[in-house]
């Protein structure tokens, strides 16, 4: 019997949260509604690190199970909470970055409208992230994944007055329904087949069948739907265009939910079904595929963003696509590590954006920045280490999580090698082309000028007032000029870019005296390792025993191989750092040149290759037009309204006739039942004649 | 004999006349007779009946419905009495107070 670690309280604490705030929070004072929000999701990280201090006594996978849920026949689905090497990263991630990024939000939200509503659906998110990463099956992790889905939108479209704002949010959640549609199918067809959501139950029994190497089977349709879900949910291709137009919400938001942990989730939940992929073959390939295609195609978009936001928001997408490559490889803890750290620079890019955005008033165009190096330090400084850690440059945390996806991709294909090198260095340029727009050259904004415009600040956030009135109940710091953030701001800045820099040490590979001890720590979890991809390793089916994982020490011939990559994926970045350096510090006057010179092309990036309209036309056109023509127009007025207006139009005009009846006129009367009589008498007469 | 489809014509054609009268007539008294008209034509039918099958409850019907034809009468004459006196009518169309 092992301890009950009461794992329960970890999601349900930030609920509590959310439905203080939520319910209260109308009438309570700022600072009120920032302790409860705070006390919440920090009380959750607390339990969190609490189990992990416990974590080595527990007989793993730890299962609590809560409540009994759904008793169908054999079928059982429990409110049950799984722990394991797994869960727990993503635990401590999740609670740990969305810790700092609420009290980064004190901050960053004070002087919005709504500050109870934004902290009531922060914490709900947390409550919904929690409950899917410790799910015991795919039914309660579903609630998550609906649950951080909604909560996704409803901070999306948080300035709703903003048009762009809540039509972003209709999007997301528009999209994301396309991808879950695809997850419940293969839910459903996991209990059509295996008779269980459980975790345990479907892998114990999928790790009895053999790899679906001849063709695609069942387990390849299971493994490509899931992929479907996590296409939607990880904004990968062709799913991802959610997640630009999701920047609307507020910047704490994009950091933790479209960042950090919610877009995540798909890896997650392909990493948790690892033991499915594993043995379908060409689902894996597909993941490879899409996660390949999307981390360039994403990060080629990058490139030529003006918004600061959307540049992060590419770069998301195209990270996101490298997790899905390592998943697509097999390399479920490669994937895991990158999303651990890129939970760290991801979302200490996305806040330290905040903060400029912050410093200059709303302003997001980076074309609007510039120089703003000394006005800033501490921003700048923080933003420097994310820009280095996503870049890719040693001894960064970005640095040893890519690199370790590049070396594990490369051994399934060279073509995976390739692109993804070549994504590395995109990613590299457009990162330092958003660092050296931002922070150096000469200020091109307009906010010094002006420092009486109170609010050109957050000059996006049209209508907040409307939103709720302002309580009053803090004091208005004049937005006059450039300004650094507020301390409550600045230590999650200073604490995430510690992460950024130290995050990938415990991950350092073998070929470089590392001990790789973060894929060591995964490695029971995916150590059913790889009928499929190592075949020399472990035969088809056979589970392999947790010393001969694939994960184990390379050969010491391959060391060199190794470390030559490497010094090519640190080239590929550094020559990403020093061309942007050429184009936006050296020579600002070349990239328009060049954008002349290449035309169409960078037109069609520059309007993200017009996949928007492309999907306008393809998707909503169609469905909107159908829906207006066919059912609006066709079905719903002149079918239904029409029989139902028609028949309410019969009814009027037989009684108009038949009211002649009731005249009040006794005789009348009397003469309808003496003429019924008579008929009545007749049709006997008749009837007897006959 | 008479045979019994002469006295049921007979009461039909009473029936019949009576029905006319309560449909036509707008003075109330004739409507009163009308309607008296009818029950004895019903009447007829009973005793025509009772006659040809030897049987007594045909009688006796006749009886009840004389007696309650009497206190109709009674109670009706009473009402068009009454009527007369605060309308000064007699014509049912002009009693329509309780009409829409």
């Amino acid at each position: 019997m092992t301890p009950n670690l009461n794992l329960w309280l970890i999601p349900v604490l930030p609920l509590i949260g959310a439905a203080l705030n939520g319910l209260f929070g109308k009438r309570l004072t700022r600072q009120a509604v920032a302790t409860v929000a705070l006390a919440f999701s920090g009380a959750a990280f607390g339990v969190a690190l609490f189990v992990a201090t416990r974590f080595s006594t527990l007989q793993l996978p730890h299962i609590e199970t809560v409540a009994q849920w759904i008793r169908a026949g054999n079928f059982r689905a429990d409110f049950a909470f799984y722990l394991d090497q797994l869960s727990l990263v993503m635990l401590l991630v999740v609670t740990g970055v969305g810790f700092l990024i609420h009290i980064y939000s004190v901050g960053y939200m004070w002087e919005e409208g709504g500050f109870y509503r934004f902290f009531s659906y922060l914490n709900l998110f947390m409550f919904f992230m929690l409950t899917l990463v410790l799910a015991n099956n795919y039914l309660v992790m579903f609630i998550g994944w609906e649950g951080v889905g909604l909560a996704s939108y409803l901070l999306i479209g948080f300035f709703f007055l903003r048009d762009s704002a809540a039509s972003a949010g209709k999007k997301a959640f528009i999209v994301n329904r396309v991808g879950d549609f695809g997850f419940l199918i293969a839910l459903f067809l996991l209990i059509k087949h295996f008779g269980s959501l459980d975790f345990m139950q479907v892998f114990q029994q999928v790790s009895s069948l053999s790899p679906e190497t001849a063709g695609a089977g069942l387990l390849t349709a299971i493994g490509l739907l899931l992929m479907v879900g996590a296409a939607g949910k990880s904004a990968q291709l062709p799913l991802y265009v959610w997640l630009p137009d999701a920047m609307e919400g507020p910047t704490p938001v994009s950091a933790l939910i479209h960042a950090a942990t919610m877009v995540t989730a798909g890896v997650y939940m392909v990493a948790r079904s690892h033991v499915i992929f594993e043995r379908a073959p060409i689902a894996l390939t597909v993941v490879a595929i899409i996660g390949t295609l999307t981390a360039l195609f994403a990060a080629t978009i990058g490139i030529a963003q003006t918004d600061i936001k959307k540049v992060l928001a590419y770069s998301t997408i195209s990270q996101l696509g490298y997790m899905f490559m390592a998943c697509g490889v097999a390399a479920f803890s490669a994937a895991i590590f990158h999303l651990m750290t890129h939970a760290f620079f991801k979302g200490l890019l996305f806040l330290a954006a905040g903060s400029v955005i912050h410093a200059i008033g709303g302003e997001q165009d980076m074309r609007k920045m510039g120089g703003l190096k000394e006005k800033i330090p501490w921003t700048f400084w923080t933003m420097t280490a994310g820009t280095v850690a996503i870049a890719g440059i040693p001894p960064l945390a970005g640095f040893f999580s890519k690199d370790e996806i590049l070396w594990r991709a490369y051994q399934a294909s060279w073509a995976y090698w390739l692109i993804g090198l070549f994504t590395a260095f995109q990613t590299s340029f457009y990162m330092f082309r958003l660092w050296f727009m931002t922070f150096t050259g000469s200020y091109r904004g307009t906010t010094e000028e002006q420092p009486h415009a109170e609010h050109a600040g957050h000059g996006t956030h049209l209508g907040r007032e409307q939103i709720v009135s302002r309580a009053g109940a803090y004091a208005p710091h004049g937005h006059g000029g450039i300004h650094e953030s507020p301390r409550v701001m600045l230590v999650p800045l200073v604490i995430l870019a510690v992460m950024s820099i130290v995050g990938g040490w415990i991950g350092i590979p073998g070929s470089m005296g590392g001990g790789n001890h973060f894929d060591k720590f995964l490695a029971p979890v995916f150590h059913t390792s790889t009928p499929s991809l190592n075949t020399q390793h472990a035969t088809p089916g056979e589970v392999a025993p947790p010393e001969k994982q694939t994960e184990g020490p390379e050969p010491q011939t391959s060391r060199a191989t190794e470390l030559l990559f490497t010094g090519i994926s640190v080239f590929a970045a550094l020559l990403g750092f020093v061309l942007a350096a050429i184009l936006y510090y050296l020579r600002p006057e070349l990239p328009d040149e060049i954008a002349q010179a290449l035309g169409g092309f960078y037109q069609a990036v520059l309007n993200k290759y017009y996949v928007d309209e492309l999907y306008s036309i393809l998707f909503v056109k169609p469905l909107v037009d159908g829906s207006r023509r066919i059912l609006w127009h066709g079905v719903d007025q002149s079918v239904i309204d029409a029989t139902l207006d028609d028949s309410a139009d019969g009814a009027r005009h037989i009684s108009d006739t038949l009211r002649h009846m009731q005249s009040g006129n006794i005789r009348s009367y009397a003469g309808w039942v003496a003429a019924g009589a008579a008929a009545v008498i007749a049709y006997m007469v008749w009837m007897g004649a006959r | 004999m008479v045979p019994l489809s002469y006295y049921l014509v007979l009461s039909g054609i009473l029936f019949a006349c009576g029905v006319l009268g309560f449909l036509i007539k707008r003075n109330i008294i004739t409507i009163f007779m009308s309607i008296e008209l009818m029950l004895n034509g019903v009447n007829l039918s009973f005793v025509a009946f009772a006659a040809q099958w030897h049987a007594l409850s045909g009688q006796v019907f006749v009886f009840f419905v004389m007696v309650v034809a009497a206190a109709e009468a009674a109670v009706g004459l009473a009402i068009i009495i009454a009527v007369y006196r605060t309308r000064e009518t007699l014509n049912v169309d002009q009693v329509n107070l309780l009409k829409l």
